[in-house]
């Protein structure tokens, strides 16, 4: 299940007895942890702990109201799990109709959420030290790994991008795992590109990285792909975004064009993969910078 | 023949579309299933297994993004990203073919020709029967589509009953004008069933970024909001044509689906819904269980067409309005 990419997913899990399902849940705790994100606590009766993974998601089923009628389901990644076995977190941007109607969501209230869906990061724990590049709501989606890293003993060096201090959610990246951070703003000029092009070769040179994660910004995910290249040694991971359906592989809305390395005829071998199901976790170095098909 | 999956204790839940017997009247429609379902379903306990449509030509499908959501519903422009019969054939079709339920193969194609000859391919032992999606608003420019029309309809479905042996189920579209005509041409063409039908052809824009929100600019509209449309031409087809009607459209519910059989429909896809709820199928087929019980139905197929017309009730308005000044 981790970020292999370029292989059908149609073989695994084969045979295998129903695993995805619509649990319904009861909101235990929800809140602002800012001025745009909220952090949800929803609970099951369902052991959604131990059946989530370190990078994978759910589809919410945002509540209708008066005002809001989201009809699809909203991907959201997992922020966490436990440590109760049917206690589930997501910690996520209220931007527009399924958000904001997610947003007026009772405590004591209930939701459906379906999953859990995609493929997981690639996270060894016998790694020494792990770099994570989060940008907004790419911390919600890294959270589990720097858990998971902790829980291993593994170091981890955080890089945070952010609009201004106020918007950079270090705690509640960190979730109390010791780690070296390096913050950048808009508001002082700190997360240009070139300035960070510099901190992140002097990380990569000086610390004994043996992967790099990223979520949240297509621009850091273009510089890491570039500067990656230069260290093939390096695992580098990016989970991506794009619109979904059914969120289970089935609809292929949600297709992204990756480049899959060379063919035998020493062709490009590009494809399309759906970011629901090869993903959300794909190899920095099969993204293809194309914009305009966002 | 037994069917093992199916409790003798229980209602007859199997319907008949044409000389096929399904166990029960649910199945997926096609483009909203694939294999990956049976992590939320047990398959063998659906009426059939439909596939995605396949086209005989590769293609990538259309510009992302492909799907946008309305009110009520959700448009989608996903195209029929094809690897061809051969891949088709070799990878895609071997996984549905394990279980115990009829494998339904969709074809979409862009002449009558591309189509008797894909539909020859496909006619294969493992191969239930077959659907030509001879309405898939997105391919043909505009939306233009063989079931638009009677003629084009029946030029299609004769090339391929000409080509196969196998049952042959032609899926309309609501945006033809005419849907019995077409009904009727598919049938005089040898169809062995009709599904009435595919998705509105729909649009939606941005007004932030004033862009359309589909990459295709135009595309199809599925869910609640079709419902009444689907059902509505589910019915007008019934009353047109002996052949069996296959209802499809916005059926998320057990009730949705005996609306379906009432107006006429012989067995009903189930589309957008699974979207929402992956498990959805289950439900429908456990809920028409549970109406049949509760309504001393045994045979749930006595339902199809059985909605309570009073065809002298139009004569009995006028009479009695013609009281009014
Ligand atoms: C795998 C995955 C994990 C995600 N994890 C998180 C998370 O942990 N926290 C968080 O805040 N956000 C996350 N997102 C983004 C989140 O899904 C969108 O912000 C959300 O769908 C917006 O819904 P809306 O109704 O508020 O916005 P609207 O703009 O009203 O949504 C309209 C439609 O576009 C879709 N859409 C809009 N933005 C996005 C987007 N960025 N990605 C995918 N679909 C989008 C919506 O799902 C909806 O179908 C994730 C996205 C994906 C694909
Ligand atoms: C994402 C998506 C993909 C679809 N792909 C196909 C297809 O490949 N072939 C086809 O005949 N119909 C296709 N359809 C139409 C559905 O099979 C169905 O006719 C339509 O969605 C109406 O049913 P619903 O409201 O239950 O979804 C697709 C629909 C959706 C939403
Ligand atoms: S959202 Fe349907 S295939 Fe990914």
């Amino acid at each position: 299940m981790n970020a292999i990419v370029c292989e059908p997913a149609v073989a695994t899990n084969a045979g295998c007895a129903a695993r995805v399902a619509s649990y319904h849940c009861e909101v235990m705790e929800h809140r602002w942890v800012n001025a745009r994100y909220k952090y949800l606590r929803l609970h099951a009766q369902a052991p959604l702990a131990r059946i989530t993974r370190c990078g994978q998601f759910y589809q919410l089923r945002c509540p209708v109201s008066e005002r809001q009628q989201p009809f699809l389901l909203r991907p959201m990644s997992v922020y966490g799990t436990g440590p109760e076995e049917g206690t589930i977190e997501f910690l996520y941007n209220v931007t527009g109709v399924g958000t904001r109607a997610l947003a007026e969501l009772p405590v004591g209230g209930t939701m459906e959420i379906v999953g859990p869906l995609g493929n997981t990061f690639g996270f060894d724990p016998a790694y020494q030290r792990i770099l994570v590049v989060a940008r907004g709501v790419g911390l919600a989606t890294m959270a589990p790994l720097v858990r998971e890293a902790g829980n291993n003993g593994v170091a981890v060096t955080a890089l945070m991008s952010a609009r201004s201090p106020a918007d950079l959610m270090r705690e509640e990246f960190l979730r109390g795992v010791e780690a070296q951070v390096h913050s950048v703003y808009d508001s002082d000029g700190s997360s240009a590109v070139e300035r960070i092009e510099i901190l992140l070769r002097e990380l990569i040179e000086t610390q004994a990285l043996q992967a790099v994660y990223t979520c949240g910004s297509h621009r850091l995910l273009m510089l890491l792909q570039r500067v990656l290249a230069d260290y093939p040694g390096i695992r580098g991971e990016v989970a991506m975004e794009q619109r979904m359906a059914c969120g289970m592989g089935v609809c292929l809305s949600c297709v992204r064009l990756f480049d899959c390395g060379k063919e035998k005829g020493g062709k490009q071998d590009m494809q399309f993969l759906r970011v629901c199901r090869e993903g959300p976790v794909f190899p920095i170095s099969t993204v293809v910078g194309e914009v305009e098909f966002g | 023949m037994a069917d093992r999956y199916e409790d003798p204790q229980r209602v007859d839940l199997r319907v008949h579309v044409g000389d096929l017997i399904l166990r029960n009247p649910v199945m997926p429609a096609s483009g909203c299933f694939a294999i990956e379902y049976r992590e939320a379903l047990d398959l063998n306990r659906l009426g059939a297994l439909v596939i995605k449509s396949v086209s005989p030509k590769s293609r990538a499908g259309n510009p992302t993004p492909r799907v946008a959501e309305t009110h009520g519903g959700m448009l989608n422009s996903i195209g029929i990203p094809s690897k061809g019969l051969e891949y088709f054939r070799a990878s895609v079709l071997p996984p549905y073919t394990a279980y115990d339920t009829p494998v339904v193969v969709s074809i979409s194609a862009d002449t009558a020709e591309e189509f008797a000859a894909a539909c020859a391919e496909v006619s294969l032992p493992e191969v239930a029967a077959i659907e030509a999606n001879i309405s898939c608003p997105n391919l043909e420019a505009d939306g233009m589509a063989f079931a638009m029309a009677p003629e084009t309809t029946y030029r299609a479905i004769s090339a391929i009953r000409r080509c196969t042996q196998h049952p042959v189920w032609a899926k309309l579209t609501p945006n033809a004008a005419n849907v019995a005509a077409v009904a009727k041409a598919a049938e005089e063409a040898g169809a062995d069933a009709v599904v009435m039908g595919n998705t509105v052809l729909g649009m939606a824009i941005d007004v932030r970024t004033r862009k359309p929100k589909l990459g295709n600019v135009m595309g199809g509209l599925s869910g609640p909001a079709i419902k009444p449309i689907a059902l509505r031409m589910v019915h007008q087809c019934h009353r047109a044509v002996r052949i069996p009607v296959i209802g499809c459209g916005g059926i998320a519910t057990a009730e949705d689906a005996l609306e379906f059989m009432l107006a006429g429909a012989s067995a009903v896809q189930v589309g957008t819904a699974s979207f929402i709820d992956p498990g959805v199928m289950q439900k429908i087929i456990d809920g028409l269980q549970a109406y049949c019980e509760q309504e001393g139905i045994a045979h749930l197929r006595e339902l199809t067409g059985a909605v309570q017309l009073d065809r002298q009730l139009t004569d009995r308005w006028l009479r009695f309005a013609q009281q009014s000044g």
